[in-house]
């Protein structure tokens, strides 16, 4: 039989761990609806910068950039988004699953990662995955543009830059969470480069015929070739704003529900003291009774 | 009087959106006013400038640089990585980048490392910069 004094310290220490978890879902809370503003106020940019993308590939005809080069199929990158810190319920771990039979799928082929968060580098880096480059710490604090294009750089310079033996990726893509609503998050893993032939895939044609006919001030193919840099940076800073919004309710969610089963558990346990207290008190009575009776 | 949709906006945030009767624009080929009624047009903006828009007669004006700008009869939409309001710029930080990126610019006659385009460009807009903060 357990003893109450035992029960009675579990059920202190599962209060304090409520206690804790119910403030980390605060927490979350109030930072979800910043990062959840902050997603909602970059969506219009990368939406118009889509548009016009659209309207000029339409214009451009054929039109090569070092960003939409078609080679081989040998060497990916994947740029992987994660979270720094855990507790977040299941928020990194589908991502990581995806990401580590993606490489099983691939056997032959040469794959490589950028790691954005500290579950993704300590992942790969654990399976003795090759990475390129690593970010930890950056999605803990507030992103501005700047950074996120600066990843977005890099890449276009991995991908287009030729280094002396070492072969340039042919394809990269992107995997996180993208949000959805407060409690959804949406696993993507998209191709971003090389861009899809313009004339495929990524022009809305009804957009495009229903553009009128503009007055280019500059070459249409001028503009074009420093509209798709810009795309691929917008494209990876939207994905982190995304990532860490997501993050945010993942780990909302996760606490809730945490704060939820720590008080199922409480209860369970003050049943069984309540029970164990009233055997002891019935035995008591038991031996009082019957040590009366035996004088 | 006839208007037009003016929208400034950023990667982080719809920076500005309201109805104005003209606007001007500093583009790589020059400054270019638009009244409402223009025909449609693209263009990239200028490295850095200042964009100069009526509304009811009060001129404004907002810092843009390195991005795009599309034109339709009754909506202009910048699009630009760099754009603010003068109100928030703070000149003391603003003179003192200023100041930095022309010390930059200058050390690169000696150092071959430092990139002249972006040093160039990066002077234009710290001194675009101080110039708003000064008018506002």
């Amino acid at each position: 039989m357990p003893n109450l004094q035992g029960i009675r310290r579990r059920i202190r220490s599962v209060k304090n761990m409520r206690q804790i978890t119910k403030a980390m879902k605060l927490v979350s809370a109030s930072k979800l609806a910043r990062a959840q503003s902050r997603i909602t106020a970059a969506r219009p940019y990368s939406v118009k910068l889509r548009e016009m993308l659209s309207n000029l590939a339409s214009r451009a005809g054929e039109y090569q950039h070092p960003l939409m080069e078609v080679r081989g199929d040998e060497h990916y990158l994947v740029v992987l988004i994660t979270s720094d810190k855990g507790l977040c319920g299941a928020f990194n771990t589908y991502l990581l699953k995806t990401a580590l039979q993606f490489v099983k799928d691939n056997p032959n082929k040469k794959i490589e990662f950028l790691c954005i968060g500290r579950k993704a580098r300590d992942f790969v880096r654990r399976r003795n995955i090759s990475i390129v480059n690593e970010y930890v710490g950056l999605v803990s604090k507030t992103i501005n543009y700047t950074e996120g294009s600066k990843i977005g750089e890099e890449i276009i310079k991995l991908f287009t830059e030729e280094v002396e033996g070492n072969s340039r990726p042919d394809k990269v893509f992107i995997l996180y969470n993208e949000f959805k609503s407060a409690i959804q998050q949406n696993q993507v893993f998209n191709q971003i480069l090389p861009l899809a032939s313009l004339n495929q895939g990524e022009v809305d044609y009804k957009l495009a015929a229903s553009a009128t006919d503009y007055i280019y001030e500059q070459p249409p193919a001028d503009i074009l070739s420093r509209l798709l840099p810009h795309y691929v940076e917008t494209q990876i800073f939207t994905a982190l704003l995304d990532s860490v919004a997501a993050e945010h309710g993942a780990r909302m969610s996760a606490m809730d529900s945490a704060s939820k089963n720590a008080t199922e558990v409480i209860n369970k346990l003050t049943l069984g003291m309540n029970r164990v207290r009233q055997a002891a008190i019935t035995r008591e009575i038991i031996e009082v009774v019957s040590g009366a009776a035996a004088l | 009087m006839a208007k037009l949709k003016l929208e400034i906006i950023t990667p982080e945030r719809v920076l500005l959106s309201q109805e104005v009767t003209e606007v001007q624009i500093p583009t790589l080929n020059g400054e270019v006013g638009i009244l409402p009624g223009h025909t449609s047009l693209i263009s990239q903006l200028a490295v850095a400038g200042i964009l100069k828009y009526k509304d009811e007669g009060k001129e404004r004006i907002a810092v843009v640089g390195s991005g795009f700008v599309e034109v339709f009869a009754d909506k202009v939409t910048i699009l630009s990585s760099l754009a603010e309001k003068p109100e928030d710029i703070n000149i003391e930080s603003a003179r003192r980048e200023l100041e930095a990126a022309e010390r930059t610019l200058k050390s690169a006659e000696k150092d071959l490392d430092v990139n002249v385009t972006d040093a160039l460009a990066k002077v234009e807009r710290a001194t675009v910069r101080v110039q708003a903060a000064q008018n506002k």
